[in-house]
């Protein structure tokens, strides 16, 4: 129970920070990323505030054995920098740049009922659910009936479940 | 830079570093959002109540936007079609890049992660590219 009062407060504040920011305007987002044109650096410094504090916070934290409601932190341990990383980050970007709405803002924006946040997030429903089938397809060759079927292939994506 | 807003950008980053600490102390995760959501999309997922209350307390911040502080929510800048392209990019770019500007523009570049440091300047180019696209040579927006 507590822990669901944490997760919710956690969501909350997070909002609240991408509305102060102005994260939640796409055209403070385009402005950010238009470097060439009249180019507002507000979104910079959301990002020196966040990982001001979350950089500091982070070694206090694991300090610790365990987290408070896990028995341990589930932090990625990853280091091998491959081509679904780099290609997964870029075609982000050119989403990011075409509407001005990443995840959290696209989310927050819902409540306000416009029909952009709306068309945003359910699209954005679709490619993450088209990127697991895409996903699922390659990490199971056998039911394609190809010629590596009697191959098993292991999970190349770990983070998934993440 | 007329439309800089240094205190808001700087409050408002502070708070989404204290959310970010909050969970990783209380929950031990990182908060990434396309990896919450994403997760709530597979059947292997586990932890679904922690997922649907954090993105619960998102949905709730932006009512209370509504009510306290509309402005907040700004005006699309892209049409209806572009959003919709734009959805589907962020959705399939996150899931296979494992992470969106929450999970590696902060809580990777806090943690030094090299993976994340590298998504986040890709993901910027990318966003900077687009946007100079759009606007300076096709004229959009």
């Amino acid at each position: 129970m507590k822990s669901h009062v944490t997760a919710f407060a956690g969501g909350l504040l997070f909002g609240v920070g991408l509305l102060v920011s102005g994260m939640t305007e796409p055209a403070k987002v385009t402005g950010f990323l238009d470097v060439s044109g009249a180019w507002d650096p507000s979104l910079a410094l959301v990002m020196l505030g966040a990982i001001g504090v979350h950089a500091v916070a982070y070694r206090l934290i694991r300090r610790r054995p365990a987290p408070l409601f896990e028995s341990t932190f589930h932090v990625p341990t990853r280091k091998d920098v491959d081509g679904k990383l780099l290609a997964g980050a870029a075609i982000f970007g050119v989403g990011w740049g075409l509407a001005g709405y990443c995840p959290g803002p696209g989310l927050t924006s819902l409540a306000g009922g416009s029909a952009t946040s709306a068309v945003f997030v359910a699209t954005m429903v679709a490619g993450m659910l088209l990127q697991h089938l895409t996903q699922y397809v390659l990490n199971h060759p056998s039911r394609n009936g190809g010629p590596e079927s009697n191959r098993s292939i292991p999970v190349a994506n770990p983070g998934l479940a993440r | 830079m007329e439309n800089f807003t240094p205190v808001p950008a700087l409050v408002g980053g502070l708070l989404i570093g204290l959310s970010s600490s909050l969970i990783l102390v209380a929950h031990g995760k990182v908060t990434g959002i396309s990896g919450f959501v994403g997760g709530l999309l597979q059947k292997c997922t586990t932890d679904r109540a922690f997922r649907a209350f954090f993105l619960g307390g998102l949905l709730v911040a932006g009512a209370g936007a509504v009510v306290l502080a509309p402005h907040a929510l700004g005006q699309p800048v892209a049409s209806l079609p572009m959003t919709a392209a734009a959805g589907l990019l962020v959705g399939f770019g996150t899931r296979l890049g494992n992470g969106c500007t929450s999970g590696h523009g902060v809580c990777g570049i806090s943690r030094q992660s090299t993976r994340s440091v590298l998504a986040t300047i890709t993901f910027m180019v990318t966003g900077g590219i687009t946007v100079f696209v759009v606007r300076h040579l096709v004229g959009g927006f």
